[in-house]
């Protein structure tokens, strides 16, 4: 795998791991006190909030970030039959 | 309430504009115009995640649970981080074995193993199937709701709107569904029905929402003031930590739970792997899709709340509140949307996973089935492409019908209501399995069987078969434990207490089914096939066309041939052979059956029966040599080698390119040095001839006029003679440049004094300016630090630039001004005139050979040499000459020299 593609999967593995950790305990009790976030109950606003948020992380590393590996150009209708291929991006 | 006619007229109005949308879809496919080659489409297809159960179920959830309702979709955000690493490597696998399900994904990964492969099914097919029933439930009870007919349990089913939406829905996936034998094919005119229901349903669900938040209340803030009143409601907005430590790992087991389903259910693998268009369609519908799963949740609470509110609590079902909130506050018609949104979420979920599950009964349970039977004998001839085909409608019909049977007996049951967790627990069980099948090489078929029957097993055992008790079918009895020992109590197994069960059983048969997976893996070493395919699945991006196949035996053509011929009918068999040979360049009859045909052949045939079966029918025509771990290394060594010959082979052509480039580019330069040499020359003797003609001139005509007078003779002699000394001056000129630029001039290096030098010049050139009335003013320093150069070269340099400046200075008030400093580590000498000055064009070529400024009838005389050799003298000395001019304002001609390097001292 290429060094950009290793380090495109890093990020990405590490954005998962930040996902999980802002969905659950114990940070999640920080929003769960009972206080107010625009007049409206604040645990499931910011919890909202926070999915917002990760939503725009994936998605502005998704549309700039992730660039096809390799100078070959991805075939994705590649197919065994058409012939060599070797551009890589996970495993 | 609305009439029941009309409801019924809408829903099969609906599901007709479905067919059309698929027809649609499936006809642009046929012209090659894809509707469905887009990643919004595509994104919008994983929608299908959001069943009934979502659409009526959601809101329920909140109201009896609050918040929890929300870790199913925030699962989905965790997994969709990984998408483009996981699905795609999915996709890639799936599409380069033609794997069609899930069940032949895993079976494929585990040495192709018919075993696996109808385990997978089993398992999905129990799981499921309650699934479907509920989607059966979610349109019945909204056909309840809203014509407010009472539901009657005894009613025959043929007055039951549901079982002709049932049959309906069997008839569209059979059409849309089985289309092509080869499932590998994507069923364009599914999908694109499938996305436009995700896109209907997120717009109904979003109109209620609007509808209650904004048309029965003031906005979301006025909800939950009201709500203050009822601390009941207002608890549901808090986590309730009352339930102890083990609510926090609950909330946790979720998101894991549905982070993995939204991977692992049948439907989302058949819109995710089987109907990908394009990979690169994953790097937008990765965050696509969890925006949407947000988006059809914003209105969740609102809704559960404001329902609380107007209904009080235990008044109507939490779950219809999608439905009785517009039709008891006056807007009939946005319930009938809204029921069309329900609809949506039925049907796109039972069209996919029946055609999901269909192809994996088919594939995994009724092929083997068939092929061992021995009513079927393989070898007779025959075409069994459509028998394929029907199999695969009666198992979609079959499904249907039996999800069908499901909702009418367990209707009401608590087995249920609680399906959709007991559903995603079932197929998370495959996680271990597949996920460790493409990025751990060591995982094995035993250990896949192992962990996936332990983690059944214990899934039975603790969670469904527990929730058929609570439905009464089994004596409660169950719940405390078989024969009376507490210890084996399937909600808390081993005196585990506290868990709610689904996280109980979860983690229980998760332990189990992980253990025995890596256990049973690494205590056997795999068997070839395993090891081989193993090899295929993890380092899938980086398999070639000439990727190893691990085959070796004999087969006949002729065998091979009726074999495809019998299973992907005559004209695809043909397709099949004919690219085949066209592939190798050789004629269709010279084929030989070696291992890349039979691989071919095997996997065209996979495509329509799946990989394990596939596996079983090439077996029986051909004749096989048993491999072993050491056979598999050895392809694979061969494989490699065949890989380092073809990158030899590479790098070899790109030097020879390297090189053939650099030659270019040698020739080219040649060719411009020759054209310089020839320009050089016809300028010298251009420059040499016009001396040479007066010359001659003068002398012919002395001799043809013998009377000449002594005055006319001297005058004439005298142009002779200085017209030779040009002559010997340009001849000079022309070898000194010449043995400069070859580096064969001899050069008398020595510490200088340039402040000497220049006085010195300027001395033996003050004769000059006097003649021509011109002002030579000198700036220079009291001393300059002594630099190593060649005295009589610069001396020469110097009175070069001010014989030039004396022949552009105006015939009267000229001035020329000669300065020399010291600027950092170099001396610069400067010459600077108050004549015409050089025109901008002429600048960048004022240094080169025979070039002089001006036009040839106003320039001064000169060999148009003097500046390329002073330039030459200073490159030669370490140092650059340039011209700084102003047009009309003069000319300022000027060398630097570096000062030599004094070694650090001061």
């Amino acid at each position: 795998m290429t060094r950009a593609g290793r380090r495109g999967a890093s990020i990405l593995v590490a954005l998962a791991g930040l996902a999980l950790l802002l969905f659950n305990f114990p940070l999640l009790l920080i929003w769960d006190q009972g206080r107010e976030l625009f007049g409206l109950p604040m645990l499931p606003v910011a919890l909202f909030l926070i999915w917002t948020g990760l939503i725009l992380a994936l998605a502005w590393f998704s549309e700039t970030g992730l660039r096809a590996p390799r100078d070959s150009p991805l075939d994705p209708r590649w197919t065994p039959e058409d012939g060599p291929d070797d551009s890589d991006g996970a495993s | 309430m609305i009439s029941p006619a009309l409801v019924l007229a809408v829903s099969f109005g609906y599901l007709l504009l479905l067919f059309a949308i698929a027809a649609y879809g499936d006809r642009r496919a046929r012209q090659g115009r894809s509707i469905i080659d887009n990643a919004t489409i595509y994104a919008l297809s994983w929608g299908v995640y959001c069943t009934a159960w979502t659409y009526f179920g959601s809101v329920g959830r909140a109201a009896f649970e609050g918040v929890w309702f929300l870790p199913i979709y925030l699962g989905p955000m965790v997994a969709m981080m990984l998408a483009w690493l996981v699905i795609r490597k999915m996709v890639r696998i799936a599409r380069t074995y033609r794997i069609t399900s899930i069940a032949d994904f895993i079976a494929s990964r585990y040495g192709k193993s018919p075993l696996l492969a109808a385990l997978v099914t089993l398992l999905t097919v129990v799981g499921i199937l309650p699934y479907i029933a509920l989607q059966l439930k979610g349109v019945s009870a909204g056909l309840e709701v809203l014509t407010a007919g009472g539901h009657d349990a005894n009613a025959a089913f043929w007055t039951d709107g549901t079982f002709y939406v049932a049959l309906l829905l069997a008839v569209f996936s059979i059409i849309f569904g089985t289309r092509h034998l080869d499932l590998s094919e994507r069923h364009e005119g599914l999908v694109a029905a499938v996305a436009f229901e995700s896109a209907v349903k997120l717009a109904a669900f979003l109109a209620v929402g609007v509808f209650v938040t904004w048309g029965l209340f003031d906005g979301m803030g006025d909800i939950w003031r009201r709500a203050q009143d009822f601390p009941d409601v207002t608890d549901l907005l808090r986590l309730d930590s009352g339930g102890g430590s083990f609510r926090h790992v609950q909330w946790f087991s979720l998101i894991v739970l549905a982070g993995l389903s939204v991977l692992l259910l049948p439907r989302q693998f058949q819109v995710m792997v089987v109907e990908c268009v394009d990979e690169r369609h994953i790097r937008r519908a990765a965050w696509l899709f969890p925006l949407y799963l947000l988006l059809i949740n914003i209105f969740v609470l609102p809704i559960a709340i404001g329902g609380l509110l107007i209904f009080g609590q235990g008044g109507t079902n939490p779950e219809t509140f999608v439905l009785t909130l517009p039709l008891t506050q006056g807007a009939k018609w946005l319930a009938l949307v809204v029921f069309v949104g329900g609809l949506s979420a039925v049907t796109g979920m039972l069209i996919v996973e029946t055609v999901a599950v269909a192809t994996m009964v088919c594939n995994d349970l009724v092929m083997p089935a068939l092929l061992r039977s021995p009513g079927f004998a393989l070898r007779s001839g025959g075409d069994l492409s459509l028998l394929l085909l029907n199999i695969r409608r009666v198992a979609i019909l079959l499904v249907l019908m039996l999800g069908y049977l499901y909702f009418r007996i367990a209707g009401e049951a608590y087995a249920l209501v609680s399906i959709g967790l007991i559903s995603f627990a079932a197929v998370a069980q495959f996680a271990p399995a597949l996920i460790g099948g493409i990025y751990w090489r060591e995982a094995t078929r035993g250990g896949a069987l192992a962990g996936l029957i332990g983690g059944a097993l214990v899934w039975a055992y603790t969670l469904m078969l527990p929730s058929v008790a609570k439905s009464g079918w089994i004596g409660s009895g169950f719940l405390d434990g078989p024969f009376g020992l507490s210890m084996l109590a399937p909600e808390a197994l081993f005196g585990l207490h506290g868990f709610d069960n689904l996280t109980h059983s979860l983690f229980w048969s998760m332990a189990v089914n992980i253990g025995l997976f890596v256990v049973v893996s690494l205590a056997r070493s795999p068997s070839a096939r395993d090891a081989s395919q193993a090899l295929l699945f993890v380092d899938v991006f980086r398999s070639r066309a000439d990727a190893p196949i691990f085959w070796r035996g004999h087969a006949r053509l002729a065998d091979l041939r009726a074999l495809a011929t019998r299973f992907l009918g005559h004209e695809r068999a043909q397709t099949l052979f004919h690219s085949h040979a066209e592939a190798l360049g050789l004629a269709e009859t010279d084929l030989t059956a070696d291992a890349r045909l039979v691989d071919r052949v095997e996997r065209q045939i996979a495509g329509a029966v799946g990989t394990a079966s596939a596996r079983v029918i090439v077996e029986s025509v051909v004749q096989e040599e048993e491999l072993t771990i050491a056979d598999v290394a050895g392809i694979l060594e061969e494989a490699s080698q065949i890989r380092v010959y073809a990158r030899e082979l590479e790098e070899k052509s790109h030097s020879l390119l390297v090189a053939t480039e650099e030659l270019r580019s040698a020739n080219e330069e040649l060719k411009s040095l020759d054209q310089l040499k020839d320009d050089f020359m016809s300028s010298v003797t251009h420059e040499l001839r016009t001396p040479l003609t007066s010359i001659r001139a003068l002398a012919e005509l002395m001799v043809d006029t013998p009377d000449m007078t002594e005055d006319e003779r001297d005058e004439f002699t005298q142009i002779i003679l200085s017209e030779s000394e040009r002559l010997g001056r340009l001849v000079n000129q022309v070898l000194d440049l010449a043995k400069i630029e070859a580096g064969m001039a001899e050069w008398q290096t020595a510490d200088v004094d340039l402040r000497a030098v220049v006085l010195e010049t300027l001395r033996a050139t003050a004769e000059l300016f006097r003649e021509t009335d011109t002002e030579l003013v000198s700036d220079l320093p009291d001393s300059v630090p002594v630099i190593r150069a060649d005295h009589d070269r610069l001396v020469q340099v110097i009175m070069n630039l001010l014989s030039n400046a004396a022949k552009f200075v105006p015939a009267t008030g000229g001035r020329v001004v000669v300065g020399l400093k010291q600027q950092g580590s170099r001396l610069v000498v400067s010459v600077r005139d108050n004549g015409p000055g050089v025109e901008v064009a002429d600048q960048p070529g004022i240094f080169d050979k025979f070039r002089q400024a001006g036009d040839a009838d106003t320039r001064p005389p000169g060999t148009g040499l003097g500046l390329p050799i002073s330039r030459e003298i200073v490159h030669n000395l370490g140092g650059e000459m340039w011209l700084d001019s102003v047009p009309g304002e003069g000319a300022c001609f000027a060398f630097s020299l570096p000062l030599p390097n004094t070694g650090g001292e001061e």
